[in-house]
């Protein structure tokens, strides 16, 4: 168990004029589960190789449980990671991948095997202790991924996009098993994902990063309701909140301290916070364009003019078509608004 | 239709390599005068008479060992060092990599007959002429770069990831390497073994120039002086020939096997 602080971290790749990471700070209480989520190229996965100590920064410091480990070689940090392509070793059966890290340590053998099958048997990988990962399902693998790491007690786990070579209903299982096993285990857990649904449900802290900068770190609520800026607000939840560009007519608009009128302003509304009407109920109107009907709710495409369309999430078995003309209005109290230079501005009325 | 244009094809192929040696093996077999024969004559009886001529009279069993203890031993030494240098080059930052690189790769195309003289005072200077050591080593001249090439192209496919996985394990980089990164790695040392083991074998013009006596010659060598002033023994030369060509298609075989097998172990991703 361990606390890992990173202190202004910076890393610029050799050849490369865009720093990966330009100066991430950050801390990561003992047994938290935090989730990073960026677009890819947004450093992410940086961020866990600096911790691991797979790269060194150009600048800045890794403390785990304060301890300087910025120059530390990988193996004397005690972490576990797991690798999104599994990198289990094809040479080894799955008993000795399990035990591979045990007898780096010297750890004796009996202990080692005892530790092996304690948690082969958790993971239900128990019949396939003797074979080799080339005889495993990719579910297989993952969860042989997995023991490797939990069957050393590291101080804390790195994942690296684990799941994202599973098929979609083993992925939702495996979430929920790995939120589980955080709760039984209380180890820290780093969890790196470009899925923000994935950062949502296994986070209990989100940090979003974008081209090598911090936009938010906060917990999945918080970011959802109330998103530092642009790139948050769109990047969290889906389908992606509604972005409509506009200039302030009356300083009264919104109420924002500090808002001026004639300032360009952006409004953002999420499309469960849209509600479709009649068209003469509406704020605005338009026309239906796509109807994606996915069964609890029914995703409502609108056209309100040739630049401007509006998202709208309508229960299931919503009766829209395509063409019908309808009008929008928007719940009161969760608008968003960001200034021009994509800053959240004020809280919404 | 595309089956059948393949199966042509690699007849037509089988039978453009294979007919020589065909012919080889059963001319080795003929007496002399049947070679020259126009007709091919039924009557004319096979039999191992330039066999026993050429190891009972010309003792060619010692050319044969010669080969098999020089090639063994450059393939064996090169892969030794090249191993862990190609490694080095594949993994490791250090400055000056990619001229060293440049450097193993001019040296590997280097046309042998410049270095003959030079490579000469030098052996003359350590005693080795006429010696073993004496043609393993500036074979290991052109052997090593040869397979550092090959085996830093195989390392560099590798994907990091097992050994990062390996690091984070606990290994420290030596054990990541020889505990999982080299495993991995030995379809391609087999490959690697195969390419030196064969250029060593074949080798001509330096055992030619390094050796004096008949003792110390290799099989290229012993080969090319079966011939005398005023004859040529064809039946012993092409003896020669098929039983030179044995050793070869053992270790290929042996290593192929190894090649096959190492391609499906590898098959783990996806």
């Amino acid at each position: 168990m361990a606390a890992i602080a990173l202190e202004d971290l910076r890393k610029v790749h050799g050849g490369s004029a865009r720093p990966a990471l330009a100066g991430l700070s950050l801390e990561i209480a003992d047994g938290e589960r935090l989730a990073i989520v960026g677009p890819s190229g947004s450093g992410k996965s940086t961020v866990l190789r600096l911790i691991a100590g797979l790269d060194l920064p150009t600048s800045g410091r890794v403390r785990i449980d304060n301890a300087d480990v910025t120059d530390a070689p990988p193996e004397s940090r005690d972490l576990a990671m797991v690798f999104q392509s599994y990198a289990l070793y094809p040479h080894m059966t799955v008993r000795a991948n399990l035990s591979f890290g045990l007898r780096m340590r010297g750890i004796d053998r009996a202990e080692i095997e005892a530790r092996v099958v304690r948690v082969a048997d958790s993971l239900g990988l128990r019949l396939y202790l003797d074979r080799k990962p080339a005889a495993l399902s990719g579910g297989e693998r993952q969860r042989v991924a997995l023991g490797r790491a939990i069957v050393r007690h590291p101080k804390a786990f790195l994942f690296d996009e684990p799941l994202s070579n599973l098929d979609p209903q083993l992925r939702g299982r495996t979430r929920t098993e790995l939120v589980t096993l955080h709760q039984r285990l209380g180890a820290t857990m780093i969890y790196v994902t470009h899925d923000q649904e994935e950062a949502m449900t296994l986070g209990q802290r989100i940090a979003v990063l974008r081209d090598g900068h911090l936009e938010q770190v906060a917990t999945p609520q918080e970011l959802y309701d109330r998103p530092a800026n642009r790139f948050v607000a769109t990047f969290i939840g889906s389908p992606a909140m509604n972005l409509l560009e506009g200039t302030a007519a009356r300083a009264a608009f919104t109420g924002a301290p500090g808002e001026r009128a004639n300032e360009q302003l952006c409004v953002g509304i999420r499309p469960q916070d849209v509600m479709l009407v009649s068209p003469e109920a509406g704020t605005l109107t338009g026309t239906v364009d796509v109807v994606e009907p996915l069964g609890h709710a029914t995703v409502v495409h609108v056209r309100i003019d040739d630049t401007t369309r509006v998202v709208a999430v309508a229960p299931g078995r919503h009766h829209a078509h395509s063409g019908d003309p309808v009008g929008v209005q928007f719940a009161s109290g969760r608008l968003h608004l960001f200034a021009a230079d994509g800053r959240r501005r004020g809280d919404s009325t | 239709m595309n089956a059948l244009i393949k199966r042509v094809a690699m007849t037509a192929l089988l039978v453009f390599w294979a007919l020589p040696l065909c012919w080889m093996v059963l001319a080795s077999l003929r007496p002399e005068s049947a070679l020259y024969a126009t007709t091919a004559t039924a009557t004319a009886g096979f039999g191992g008479n330039h066999y026993r001529a050429l190891f009972a009279e010309r003792r060619f069993w010692q050319p044969m060992l010669n080969s098999i203890v020089v090639a063994s031993s450059t393939t064996l030494l090169a892969l030794v060092v090249a191993v862990p240098c190609a490694y080095a080059m594949a993994r490791l930052q250090f400055r000056g990599k990619r001229a060293l690189m440049a450097v193993v790769l001019a040296i590997s195309t280097f046309p042998q007959v410049s270095i003959v003289p030079s490579l000469f005072l030098i052996l003359r200077a350590l005693g080795l002429i006429d010696t073993i050591p004496g043609l393993v080593l500036p074979y290991l001249t052109f052997a090593t770069p040869l397979a550092v090439w090959l085996m830093a192209g195989f390392f560099r496919e590798l994907p990091p990831d097992l050994e990062e996985a390996a690091r984070l394990d606990g290994a420290s980089r030596l054990r990541a390497a020889v505990e999982v990164a080299l495993p991995l790695a030995a379809p391609a040392v087999a490959t690697t073994a195969i390419l030196t083991f064969l250029y060593a074998w074949n080798e001509f013009l330096f055992a030619l120039s390094f050796t004096v006596s008949p003792d110390r010659q290799t099989v290229p060598v012993a080969i090319a002086l079966l011939q005398g002033r005023y004859q040529v023994p064809w039946g012993q030369i092409l003896a020669a020939a098929v039983t030179a060509s044995v050793p070869v298609a053992v270790v290929v075989l042996a290593f192929q096997r190894r090649i096959v097998k190492g391609l499906t172990a590898g098959a783990v991703k996806g």
